[in-house]
């Protein structure tokens, strides 16, 4: 190995890292080519080319099911993303805010409650959150998908904003204090505008896990009016039969593509949020 | 994490200051609320207690009821725990394959994650384009698209199969046969490893230089680097790694739920843990039932945690400790 000279080892370290690459994105690559293909050669025809493009999926499965569009879906979608990041962002900088700066009692405690929240599995509160939002008349709206969110219980961003926060040098809002700042404006005016990158990240990842989420949002919704696009691509989930694939894999297709356009737009910021902050994917 | 910022100590009072203020700076713990605190806290602190601590504590007492949302919860003692260890067969299956999931995954994910994080771990071009590529599946992945996909590529007739097929080994159907469908799942999960690949990359980058080369002078192979100073280093890395994709693994639910057609399976061979809690839950409105498997989850997660966390002592090696031993 050593006595190989340089370009041949770095000649094998491209390919052997090519092939890696071929590997992992295989299954996208494969799933964008098998939405434009003919039914019958979805699964029938190792190839990744079809051998013609064929748009029936989309026209199809853009239809919807039950009367409801799938563009009913994405918007559905987009508004529980939208403002669950809103809420996020507000409520987690908020709290951020008075563990990284300010003092009061059981502060420590507290924090520690709140990282000790990180690990706890959300099922052990999920059935009396369920039975809140029962009573309340608030199943099958998109109201338990987003308080949550309002009132900072993703204890992950929270920690985050306060690692940033801390990096923050202490003597900038000291001189806004002294200069006569509230508390409340030296968060609004300098701390908060500081923290512009970790709530970037915020953002992207609340994005990304809400529109991931399957498992809450079909606990609380059921109305296919209601629906969101992971439920939409559930009614494709018993589908075995070749004539449904063509809508199935141009709606989960379009499904990936915000992640994907996410993901392209802020891809080094997405992954030194990982690397610094040991945010999961 | 190691690469996490310390905050900044605080800034000293000018020797001018009041004596009263003086005493009460140095720790600077002492001092009383400051009033904006609550207010800047209300959002998080309503949470807590309305959507975390409350629900924990009502769905404790629920774990000993038998309760179906519209009549009022049925006090029976440690029967629902006795039921699910004593009779009841699909808890018992649902245990079993989340075990299996965890223990085989877990360690997969992590050695191919790290494998590749020091493959990635030079100064070549390219480097960025490559770790991006490998961290796509990480976000992608838990979705029920990604989930729809892996199941057709695993369907019968599949490129799987075909591919398997052409190499000689003919397999059944993995979705549908009992054997292959958990292994399929497990494949989806170990796709995802760029999250913990990149954490372990920024791991890797923090050893120092100087450590391999004066190994390498003094005769030590790349296996024995590996093994003696690059493991060691990582030790911290590998360790939250660990700790945070098994939290994560106990609770897997997408991948299992569409690869499994919404019912666990073949054979109930990719019944998840939370896949059966679903059901006993939101299907049947055995809520009582339901709360009580969600609360033998969390004592579980806590026990395998406080393990590692214990045996953390023997193998995770901090660079700042070498004097407590």
């Amino acid at each position: 190995m050593i006595a190989l000279p340089r370009t041949a080892r770095s000649f094998g370290w491209h390919v052997l890292c090519l092939v890696i690459v071929a590997v992992v994105l295989y299954p996208l690559v494969w799933l964008a080519f098998a939405s434009v293909k003919p039914p019958d050669e979805i699964l029938s025809r190792l190839a990744l080319l079809p051998t013609r493009f064929v748009f029936d999926g989309y026209t199809k499965g853009w239809e919807g099911a039950a009367d409801v569009g799938f563009g009913r879906f994405f918007l559905n979608s987009f508004l529980v993303a939208g403002l669950s990041v809103a809420a996020n962002v507000l409520s987690c900088s908020l709290a951020a805010f008075a563990f990284a700066r300010l003092k009061f009692r059981f502060r420590g405690a507290l924090f520690a409650f709140m990282i000790t929240t990180l690990m706890l599995p959300y099922h052990v509160t999920l059935i009396p959150q369920y039975v809140i939002f029962q009573q309340a008349g608030l199943v099958n709206t998109f109201v338990p998908l987003i308080l949550p969110k309002l009132l900072a219980t993703e204890a992950f961003f929270v920690f985050l904003i306060v690692q940033f926060m801390r990096g923050i040098p202490r003597e900038l809002d000291e001189a806004a204090i002294i200069d006569g700042c509230s508390v409340y404006r030296t968060f609004w005016h300098v701390v908060l505008p500081l923290s512009k990158p970790a709530l970037v990240t915020t953002s992207i990842f609340t994005f990304i896990w809400t529109w991931n989420d399957f498992f809450t949002q079909m606990v609380y919704l059921n109305d296919t009016e209601k629906f969101t696009v992971p439920l939409g691509l559930r009614l494709f989930v018993d589908t075995s039969s070749e004539s449904n694939f063509g809508a199935m894999f141009a709606m989960s297709a379009l499904a990936l593509v915000p992640i994907v356009l996410f993901f392209l737009a802020f891809q080094r910021l997405l992954v030194e949020g990982v690397s610094t902050s040991g945010l999961k994917g | 994490m190691t690469t996490l910022r310390t905050p900044d100590p605080p800034v000293a009072p000018p020797a001018s200051a009041t004596r009263v203020r003086r005493r009460d700076r140095p720790v600077g713990r002492r001092r009383k609320s400051q009033p904006e605190a609550f207010a800047f806290l209300t959002p998080w602190l309503l949470g807590a207690v309305a959507l975390t601590v409350g629900p924990m504590v009502v769905s404790l007492y629920l774990s000993f009821t038998d309760y179906d949302l519209f009549t009022s919860p049925k006090w029976v003692g440690f029967g629902n725990f006795a039921h699910m260890f004593g009779g009841d067969d699909r808890y018992l299956q649902s245990v079993k394959v989340t075990l299996i999931y965890v223990l085989v995954s877990v360690p997969l994910k992590l050695a191919v994650s790290l494998l590749v994080a020091m493959l990635l771990n030079t100064r070549r071009s390219a480097n960025g384009f490559y770790r991006a590529a490998f961290y796509a599946p990480s976000l992608l992945g838990a979705s029920v698209a990604a989930a729809l996909v892996w199941r057709a590529l695993f369907m019968g007739g599949g490129p799987v199969n075909e591919l398997l097929a052409f190499f000689g080994w003919h397999t059944p159907s993995w979705v549908d046969d009992p054997q292959f469908s958990l292994a399929s799942i497990v494949l989806l999960g170990v796709w995802q490893f760029g999250a913990p690949m990149v954490i372990f990359l920024a791991g890797l980058k923090q050893i120092p230089a100087e450590l391999h080369e004066a190994a390498a002078i003094d005769g030590a192979g790349a296996f024995r680097r590996f093994r003696h100073i690059t493991l060691p280093m990582l030790s911290p890395v590998i360790f939250f790694n660990l700790v945070m994709e098994a939290i994560h693994a106990f609770q897997a639910f997408t991948p299992a739920f569409v690869i499994g057609g919404g019912r666990g399976g073949p054979a109930d061979a990719d019944l998840f843990y939370t896949l059966y809690l679903f059901e006993v839950g939101f299907q049947d409105f055995r809520m009582g039932y339901a709360s009580a498997m969600a609360w033998v989850l969390l004592v579980v997660i806590a026990i395998v945690t406080a393990i590692v966390f214990r045996t953390a002592k023997l193998w995770v090696f901090y660079d700042d400790a070498e004097d407590k031993k």
